[in-house]
């Protein structure tokens, strides 16, 4: 693979935003740019990828700084996917219709494949495998194991990252709320009760979540 | 009678042995190998449904850096066990399985024409979309009402006397005409498609020149083994099939598809692995379907409300090349003890891809027409629908004249309306309204034939006592494993903390694919006869073993233990015993299949649901707000997976009464619906708390282990149940799924 995820000491200088920043743009100038233009640019920048040249971003990847070089055409999925093997986060249709790749950007639920890596510069990348800590697991995820709430496990971890949110936005209120607040969340073995069960059972038992 | 639900204290369920992986992510899918030197392929699909390509322009696509190859019919590699090819190029005789990249002949819009491999997978899509294709169109014909004319007896079942496609009659055909009451009524299921979370995906290398191993979602290792075997011309021990953990299939792989041939014959060219995944997309194209079909049912009753005879006819969509074939029509022949019955099967074939078996395969669909036919009839009859199903009971299978093996629908019924609250349901359609929701209630039967094809499972008893069973079943989602863990655990006496169960690999000892709810009774079988004759061997090394004056060891196991006969009940350990006969291991394989109870008795899965629905009076927008379901499949291995397997039928049942259609746009030939914005499945709002009910009775006629199938009943009659639900809140039968507003207004 082309990726360098060197980890990123946590108290590095901020110059890696400043470094995006001007690269964004760069980009930004490229798809107005003429064609000759444009591969004078790429001759100036790493191999190129494709049609497109690479770009250097850093990302904090369950509280790890990575430093990454990439596709700019990569989804947040794929480069957790196929570039850093973090693929517990799932491709269910790549449209961002399932939420199957459901992870948390920041503390908010984002579906990685409507989300390309490189618009994710600085920011703070939770996935499934970094809901838990070590062995232990998250409260949610125990509540999935007791109340049956998948069948064949591929929207499992989407469902579980939404679901740990959808109890801290405060949309856990009630089995019907629980409902339409995982709606965007699809189950095609219908495992959608035991879901909403586990759900609530951790929002009753006030579990840190 | 059990009653259990997961709160019972009694429940001895096991939670998922896989929970944990499957909650953390860590279970590893097809297309999730970490594999070195790893190429991405992307498929280009035709945009003609028939014709021939002319040309395949891809320098452009070649010329995109890291793009290794286009390959199509024109440059991809021989497959050895395919037929040489014709010049010109022939069409496919009826009963071949397509062949990818091998002439260029278009069958169907969607077809694999060409793959894109590259290094990255951004590097492949983009190469893909710089393909061009030219095609020599021919007129295509994909309407199936507009074609049903064509529709006739499969060829396949013409040359097959004993085929249970045959046209079938029992009875005197006069007693229908005469009946008191009659009604005659068609049926529409459009195409609807299987849409597993997980699309399909494979990861095909060659170790060797002779050797190859496949990361495959499939729902049958063996048989994808032998399949790819047999195209290669390899030995079969040379090709490993691995497919650990499935995200869904419901009939989707239950074949080798050709995308699946196409990555192994991309690997083989290219010398290096290769991944495909198909995009959503292409997963409406490339997996097979639940085929359109047309059904027409004439039956009539006496005044009494005892049938008198049901015609049942059905024509189901196949492809132009292969004859996709379903037990549509045949659920009338056993559901109930009607003097007459007639059933008539016939294809259409079309411009379309092969369908497959999708979760109930004609059971499902059958039974939405027959069982809205009961209703319409218990309707005309001014009879109560259960009370009409009860009349005519089959105490025995009408059809083959044989006792069932064992049969509670009776009791199902009685759980089932007294759950719901039947008898408080007033007859007289949209009469109620709750908080102005017309407010109605329906319900069906189901029936599911019982399948047990021969398996081998192997046992083996380590230093420690602990145990690992191994059998090359599949997991596409039931809880394989947990279910045979739980009969491991009863036959050996053993904690499940003790017991290992490896599925899902070709090495290991022969099964049959998940399909057709065989499982448990194929497999569960064979685990069950290899832990009995490990049993055995413990306990014939046991009493090898010295033991004190008079006492003897029993032929009880219990806590990982041979108990002693007589007062002195204190057991020996299996590790004990192993060691006392310097043994590392023992092992055994057993083999488990059906014999003559077959012939004496007629098997199935009897079940019923009932289901309340609020049905908006303006937008006629249909809510499931309640189901209760009750089936009788023999024991119940493991509650707690059942009971979601049962859940997950009825959600499919939802998707496909409310909101499951494929819809083509006929000018091309081409689905329209192609992901979930257009083709819906039930989401977590759609779906009501649903209460699931098992019967719970062995049934020792079936197997040992006295377990039917689950998987398919589940979904088998929810449609119907729908339906009439949806008839009793609004007084409007709708005879076309699935049942969207427009057509209750």
């Amino acid at each position: 693979m082309d990726t360098d995820h060197d980890a990123i000491p946590p108290d590095a200088p901020d110059e890696d935003r400043r470094f995006f920043l001007k690269q964004s743009m760069f980009i930004a100038g490229l798809s107005m740019a003429p064609a000759d233009f444009l591969q004078t640019a790429q001759a100036l920048e790493d191999a190129p990828t494709g049609n497109a040249v690479k770009v250097r971003l850093s990302l904090t990847i369950n509280g790890k700084r990575r430093r990454i070089s990439i596709d700019p055409r990569m989804t947040l999925l794929d480069l957790l996917r196929e570039n850093l093997g973090l693929t517990g986060t799932k491709k269910g249709c790549d449209f961002g219709q399932c939420g199957a790749c459901t992870v948390h950007i920041d503390g908010r639920r984002t579906l990685s494949c409507l989300t390309f890596a490189v618009m994710q510069h600085g920011a703070k990348v939770t996935t499934i495998e970094g809901l838990s800590e070590g062995e232990k697991l998250h409260p949610l995820q125990e509540a999935f194991i007791k109340h049956d709430g998948f069948q064949c496990g591929y929207c499992t971890p989407g469902q579980v990252m939404s679901g740990v949110a959808c109890i801290r936005e405060g949309h856990a209120g009630s089995a019907e709320e629980v409902r339409e607040y995982m709606s965007g969340n699809l189950c095609r073995c219908g495992a959608y009760p035991n879901i909403v069960d586990a759900i609530l059972e951790v929002k009753k038992e006030g579990s840190k979540v | 009678m059990k009653r259990q639900t997961l709160e019972n204290p009694s429940d001895t369920s096991l939670s998922r042995v896989d929970g944990a992986v499957k909650v953390t992510g860590r279970a590893t899918y097809s297309a999730e190998y970490a594999v070195p030197e790893l190429v991405h392929a992307v498929l280009v699909t035709s945009t003609i449904a028939k014709g021939s390509i002319t040309t395949i322009e891809s320098r452009e696509a070649e010329a995109v850096p890291g793009v290794l190859a286009v390959i199509s019919h024109l440059n991809a590699i021989t497959v050895p066990g395919w037929p040489p090819k014709k010049q010109p190029a022939e069409r496919m005789p009826v009963g071949t399985a397509f062949r990818v990249f091998y002439d260029p002949l278009i069958y169907f819009d969607g077809q694999p024409v060409a793959m894109v491999v590259a290094g990255t997978r951004e590097q492949a899509v983009h190469a893909a979309s710089l393909v061009r294709v030219t095609y020599q169109k021919e007129t295509h014909q994909t309407h199936f009402e507009k074609n049903i004319h064509q529709s006739g007896i499969a060829q396949n079942v013409q040359r097959s006397k004993n085929s249970p496609f045959q046209d079938y009659e029992r009875g005197d055909a006069g007693a229908l005409a005469n009946a008191d009451v009659k009604i005659e009524a068609e049926y529409t299921i459009p195409t609807q498609h299987h849409q597993p979370l997980e699309p399909h995906a494979i990861i095909a290398i060659w170790e060797a020149e002779d050797k190859l191993t496949v990361y495959d979602k499939n729902q049958g290792v063996k048989s994808a083994q032998g399949q790819l075997a047999q195209a290669f011309k390899v030995p079969r021990e040379n090709v490993q099939v691995v497919a650990t953990y499935i995200g869904g299939a419901f009939g989707s792989g239950i074949r080798v598809w050709p995308h699946t041939m196409a990555a192994v014959m991309a690997a083989k060219q290219l010398k290096r692995p290769v991944k495909l995944v198909l995009g959503r997309e292409q997963m409406f194209t490339s997996v097979g379907y639940r085929p359109y079909n047309k059904q027409k049912i004439s039956i009539g009753a006496g005044k009494d409300g005892r049938l008198a005879g049901i015609i049942h006819e059905g024509t189901g969509q196949t492809s132009m090349y292969e004859e996709h074939l379903e037990r549509t029509v045949l659920a009338s022949r056993a559901l109930y003890a009607s003097p007459h019955v007639a059933t008539r099967y016939r294809l259409l074939p079309l411009d379309v891809g092969t369908p497959t078996w999708m979760r109930g395969p004609g059971d499902a669909t059958g039974t939405f027409a027959l069982e809205s036919a009961m209703d319409e009839l218990a309707y005309a009859l001014k009879m109560d629908p259960l009370e009409f199903r009860l009349k005519n009971y089959a105490e025995s299978d009408p059809e083959r004249n044989l006792p069932w093996s064992a049969k509670s629908l009776r009791e199902c019924y009685e759980l089932g309306a007294e759950k719901i609250g039947w008898k408080n349901r007033l007859r007289e359609p949209r009469s109620v309204k709750r908080n102005g929701m017309l407010l109605g209630y329906g319900m069906a039967s189901s029936l599911y034939g019982f399948h047990r094809h021969p398996s081998k499972a192997r046992a083996v008893m380590h230093a420690d006592g602990s145990v690992t069973v191994q059998s090359a079943t599949m997991d596409i989602g039931p809880g394989t494993g947990t279910a045979m863990m739980r009969i491991v655990s009863k036959v050996l006496g053993l904690n499940a903390k003790k017991i290992r169960f490896e599925l899902g690999h070709s090495a290991l000892p022969d099964a049959p694919g998940q399909n057709g709810s065989s499982t448990i009774p194929s497999v569960g079988s064979a685990v069950h006869a290899a832990c009995e004759a490990l049993k055995g061997k413990l306990i014939g090394l046991a009493r090898e073993m010295p033991r004190g004056t008079g006492q003897e060891w029993s032929g009880v196991v219990r806590n990982g233990q041979v108990l002693g006969s007589g007062d002195d009940k204190e057991g020996i350990s299996y590790a004990d015993i192993l060691k006392h006969h310097h043994l590392n291991e023992l092992e055994v394989t057993e083999e488990s299949k059906s014999g003559a109870e077959r012939d004496q008795y007629s098997m199935y899965s009897f079940g019923c649901h009932f289901v309340e629905v609020e049905v908006d009076p303006l937008t006629c927008e249909v809510r499931v707000t309640r189901v209760v379901t009750c089936a009788d499949v023999g024991a119940i291995i493991n509650y707690k997976t059942a009971r979601s397997q049962s859940i997950g039928g009825i959600v499919g049942g939802i998707g496909m009464a409310l909101m499951e259609h494929s819809a083509m746009d006929h000018r091309f030939g081409r689905y329209v619906t192609t992901d979930f914005a257009g083709y819906h499945i039930p989401v977590n709002a759609d779906v009501p708390p649903i209460e699931v009910y098992y019967i719970d009775k062995p049934d020792m006629q079936a197997n040992p282990i006295g377990s039917k199938g689950l998987g398919e009943i589940a979904i088998v009659g929810v449609a119907g149940a729908i339906a009439n639900a949806v008839f009793h809140a609004t007084g409007k039968r709708v005879r076309e799924l699935p049942i969207t507003p427009e057509k209750l207004i």
